[in-house]
C-alpha cells in the first residue's frame, strides 16, 4: 500500500544528482503517454486538438512531434466518431488512448461507450477485448463556463465492463495512466482539471511505480473518522483533516483512486477502526457515487459504526455558472460541518 | 474519381477575375471543385437484362444463383424457426438476398464485414456457420463466433454504430501496412443516425479503405424513406463528405457484386471510401413482431415480387442456356440440405452455464463480481439439492 509519500523515494534518488524539478499533473500524464508510446507501438493517442496544439490543457504536448501524426492524431470534431473509430482500431490490435477534451463533451460518445466499448468483451465471450483508455478532464473549480465542469463519474460507474479511475496526485497521474494503458479492459480515466497544475517533486526521470487499478490508498492516518474521497476532493479533505486537528478530531483520509473496481477492503478496514465515515465528492449527491459508497460501507460495517455514514457532495443542480461554483463545490468548511455532525461528543 | 481523391486539396483557382461590382470572396474561401464526379448516377446501375450482362463471367453468375437460392431458403427456414420458438426474432432479408450475397462475395478473405442485425445472411455467405450466426437471435449468447477468426464484427443492433468501427479498423489496417478493406452495412433508417455521418466524415478525412453499403429496402420498421430523408437519394449524401456515391439495383445480384467489387478495389488501392446505395425491398415484415399490412399495401409488395432477385438472375441464366431443370433442382436440393441441417441443429437445446454470466465482463473478475458469482453458485447448488 502506498501512502502520501509515494514518489518521494524517487525524488530523493533524483535529489542525490541534483534537486528534482517540480512536475505538474499535466506533465506526468503526458509523460505516461510518452513512455507507453515509446514502449509499445500499438499505443495511439487521438482526439480533437491533441496533435499540433498538444491538447487544450497541453496534456498531449509534443507527442505528435515525437511519434508522428499517425500515432497522435487530430481527429474531426465528433466524440462518437472518435470513440467509435477507436473501437475499430482496438479490434485490429491497437491500444487507443482517446481524449474527450471536457467532461460534458463526452456525452455524444455515450452510445459507443455503453453499447460497444463496455460490452464488446462480454458480447464476444472474451474473444474481443477493448483495450481503450478514455481520458476525460472533469470537475469544476477552474472557472469554466457551462458544459465544462461536470462530474460524470456516476454514469460511468453504473456501466458494467468499464473501469473508472481518477488520480489525485502527480505520482498517481503517471502510475494510474500507465496501468490504464496497459489494461486489456476499457478504462475511463477521469482527470481532475483543477489539479492539472498541482505540483510535486516527482521526477519524470525516475517515474513513480505503476499502481494496479483497484487499490485505494490511505493519504492520512487517523483514528476518529474516515473521509472517503477521490480526485479533486482529496486535497480538500486533507486540508479539512489538518484543520480538524485543532478541534481534537483525528481524521483518516482515503483516496479511492479507482471507483470501479471498488476497494471495499481498504475502505472497510478504515471505517471499522474509526467507526465514523463521510464520503466527499464534487458530483451531485442524489444517486451519485457517494450513495453507492455509503451503502457499501453500511452493508459491511454496520456493527462498527458509531454514526450514520454522511455524504458531502455537490448540490443536486446542473453545474452552476463559474461565479457561483464556490457555493456548490464541497469545501473545507462543509466537510468539517459534516464531521461535527458525526455525533462527535458520543465518542468516549 | 481517383484523380480527384488524390489531389492534396479540393480547392481550385477561380475561373477568372471577379467583376468589379462584386465583392471579393472572403480570404479563406475558394470555389470548390466540381462535385460531379462524386455524384451518383441518375438511375441505379443494372446489369441483368442489359447488354452489359454479356461481359459477366458465367461461373460468377452460377455461383450467385446457387447462393441466392441457399440464401432464400435460409431466410424461410430462420423465419420458420421463430414460429417454433427456436429463435426469439429473425429480421428476414427475403427479397434482399442479392444485396447480402453480392456484397459478401465482393470481399477477399482478409477483408472485414461489419453487419447490422439484419445482415445474418451476409455473414453466412461469407462462410460463417449458420448456427453461430444465429446465437444472437436465439438468445443463448450475444455473438456466437470469434470476430477475429472470421473477420466479421458482431451483428450490431444499435443502428449505424458499427460504421465508425469499420472506419477505425480499416484505418488501423492501413497504418499497419495491410491491404485490408472493411465493408460496413446499414439500412436506410440507419442513415439518419449521427454515427452514420460521423463515420462517413472520418473515413473521407482519413481516406480509410471502407465501403459503406446502404440497403434501402423502403422502410425503417414502418417509416417510409420519404419520412426518413429529403435527400435526392441516400447515395447523394456521399458528396457532402467528399466521397463518391453509387446507386445500384439491389435486386440485381450481378450489378451489386460489380459495384461493390469496384468500390472494394478502389479502397484497396488507396482511393478512399465509397458510399453505395442499393434500391431493394423488404418482402417480409420488419420481424415476426411487426404487422406490415398496417403501413403498406399488398399491391406494392406484389410489384416487388415481380422484380425478385432470384427471378431476375434465373431468367438470364435460362436464356443463356447456363441453367436447366437439372441445375435448378441441384441448387434447390443443396439449399434444402442446408435447411434440414440448420433445423436439426437448432432443435437441439443449447447447453448453457449460468456461471458464464461473470466470465467475460472484465479480463479479471473484480472482487464485486467474485462475490456475486459465489452468490449465484450457492443458488445453483441449492437448486440442485432441492
Amino acid at each position: 500500500m502506498t501512502t502520501a509519500t509515494t514518489g518521494t523515494a524517487a525524488a530523493r534518488a533524483a535529489g542525490a544528482a541534483g534537486k528534482p524539478k517540480p512536475a505538474t499533473m499535466a506533465q506526468a500524464l503526458q509523460r505516461a503517454m510518452r513512455d507507453a508510446m515509446a514502449e509499445d507501438p500499438t499505443v495511439h493517442v487521438m482526439g480533437e486538438d491533441v496533435g499540433t496544439l498538444g491538447g487544450v490543457f497541453r496534456v498531449t504536448d509534443g507527442l505528435a512531434k515525437e511519434f508522428g501524426e499517425d500515432r497522435c492524431t487530430d481527429t474531426p470534431l465528433a466524440e462518437a466518431g472518435i470513440l467509435g473509430a477507436a473501437v475499430g482500431m482496438a479490434m485490429y490490435g491497437l491500444r487507443p488512448v482517446v481524449e474527450m477534451q471536457f467532461d460534458a463533451f463526452a456525452y455524444p460518445a455515450f452510445e459507443q461507450l455503453l453499447s460497444h466499448v463496455a460490452k464488446m468483451r462480454n458480447r464476444t465471450r472474451g474473444a474481443m477485448p477493448m483495450p481503450i483508455v478514455i481520458r476525460v478532464p472533469y470537475g469544476g473549480g477552474i472557472g469554466g463556463v457551462e458544459h465544462h465542469s461536470d462530474s460524470s463519474e456516476a454514469y460511468y460507474m453504473a456501466t458494467p465492463g468499464l473501469h473508472v479511475v481518477t488520480p489525485a496526485t502527480v505520482e498517481d497521474a503517471y502510475g494510474l495512466l500507465r496501468a490504464a494503458i496497459a489494461s486489456d479492459d476499457p478504462v475511463v480515466f477521469l482527470e481532475p482539471k483543477r489539479l492539472y497544475w498541482s505540483k510535486s517533486d516527482w521526477s519524470p526521470e525516475a517515474p513513480a511505480p505503476v499502481e494496479p487499478i483497484g487499490k485505494a490508498v490511505v493519504r492520512r492516518r487517523g483514528t476518529g473518522a474516515t473521509l472517503i474521497t477521490y480526485g479533486p476532493s482529496v486535497p480538500v479533505c486533507l486540508e479539512a483533516a489538518e484543520a480538524a486537528q485543532a478541534e481534537g478530531w483525528d481524521l483518516e483520509v482515503i483516496d479511492l483512486r479507482s471507483l470501479v473496481p471498488f476497494d471495499d477492503e481498504t475502505v472497510c478496514a478504515s471505517v471499522r477502526r474509526t467507526g465514523r465515515a463521510v464520503v466527499v465528492h464534487e458530483s451531485t449527491g442524489f444517486a451519485g457515487p457517494g450513495a453507492e459508497i455509503a451503502a457499501r460501507v453500511m452493508e459491511r460495517c454496520f456493527h462498527h459504526l458509531e454514526a450514520p455514514v454522511l455524504r458531502v457532495a455537490g448540490f443536486d443542480i446542473p453545474y452552476p455558472p463559474p461565479m457561483l461554483e464556490r457555493h456548490h463545490l464541497p469545501g473545507v468548511d462543509r466537510v468539517l460541518d459534516a464531521v461535527a455532525r458525526l455525533q462527535w461528543e458520543a465518542q468516549s | 474519381m481517383d484523380s480527384l481523391q488524390q489531389r492534396s486539396s479540393t480547392v481550385q483557382e477561380p475561373p477568372g477575375a471577379a467583376p468589379a461590382h462584386r465583392p471579393t470572396p472572403p480570404p479563406a474561401w475558394q470555389p470548390r471543385t466540381d462535385p460531379a464526379p462524386l455524384l451518383p448516377e441518375a438511375e441505379p446501375l443494372r446489369v441483368l437484362g442489359t447488354e452489359a450482362v454479356a461481359d459477366a463471367d458465367p461461373a460468377l453468375l452460377l455461383r450467385l444463383y446457387a447462393e441466392l437460392i441457399r440464401g432464400r431458403r435460409y431466410n424461410t427456414q430462420a423465419t420458420a424457426l421463430t414460429k417454433q420458438g427456436r429463435l426469439a426474432v429473425y429480421p428476414s432479408t427475403t427479397g434482399q438476398e442479392a444485396c447480402e450475397i453480392g456484397a459478401a462475395l465482393a470481399l477477399e478473405e482478409r477483408d472485414w464485414l461489419f453487419p447490422s442485425y439484419r445482415d445474418t445472411l451476409a455473414a453466412v455467405a461469407r462462410g460463417l456457420d449458420p448456427v453461430q450466426a444465429l446465437t444472437l437471435l436465439r438468445g443463448d449468447w450475444h455473438t456466437g463466433y470469434d470476430p477475429r477468426e472470421h473477420r466479421i464484427a458482431p451483428l450490431s443492433t444499435p443502428l449505424a454504430t458499427q460504421l465508425p468501427h469499420a472506419v477505425g479498423l480499416a484505418h488501423a489496417a492501413r497504418l499497419k501496412g495491410d491491404d485490408v478493406v472493411a465493408l460496413a452495412m446499414v439500412g436506410d433508417g440507419g442513415t439518419s443516425e449521427g454515427d452514420f455521418h460521423e463515420a462517413l466524415n472520418f473515413a473521407a478525412v482519413w481516406k480509410a479503405p471502407v465501403v459503406f453499403f446502404v440497403q434501402n429496402n423502403g422502410f425503417a420498421i414502418s417509416v417510409p424513406l420519404a419520412k426518413q430523408t429529403a435527400a435526392p437519394s441516400l447515395a447523394h449524401k456521399a458528396v457532402g463528405y467528399g466521397m463518391p456515391g453509387r446507386l445500384v439495383d439491389g435486386n440485381d445480384a450481378v450489378a451489386v457484386h460489380q459495384v461493390l467489387t469496384e468500390a472494394v478495389a478502389r479502397a484497396r488501392r488507396g482511393g478512399g471510401p465509397t458510399l453505395v446505395e442499393a434500391i431493394t425491398y423488404r418482402i417480409d415484415a420488419h420481424t415476426n413482431a411487426d404487422d406490415a399490412t398496417r403501413y403498406r399495401a399488398a399491391g406494392e409488395v406484389e410489384t416487388w415480387r415481380a422484380h425478385d432477385p432470384i427471378l431476375l438472375l434465373e431468367r438470364e441464366l435460362t436464356e443463356r442456356g447456363l441453367l436447366d431443370e437439372d441445375g435448378r433442382r441441384a441448387a434447390a436440393e443443396a439449399a434444402e440440405t442446408m435447411a434440414a441441417e440448420l433445423r436439426e441443429r437448432m432443435n437441439a437445446d443449447p447447453v448453457l452455464d449460468p456461471m458464464d454470466l461473470f466470465s467475460h465482463v472484465y479480463a479479471e473478475q473484480t472482487a464485486q463480481l467474485r462475490e456475486q458469482a459465489a452468490q449465484l453458485r450457492a443458488e445453483l447448488d441449492a437448486e440442485g439439492e432441492a
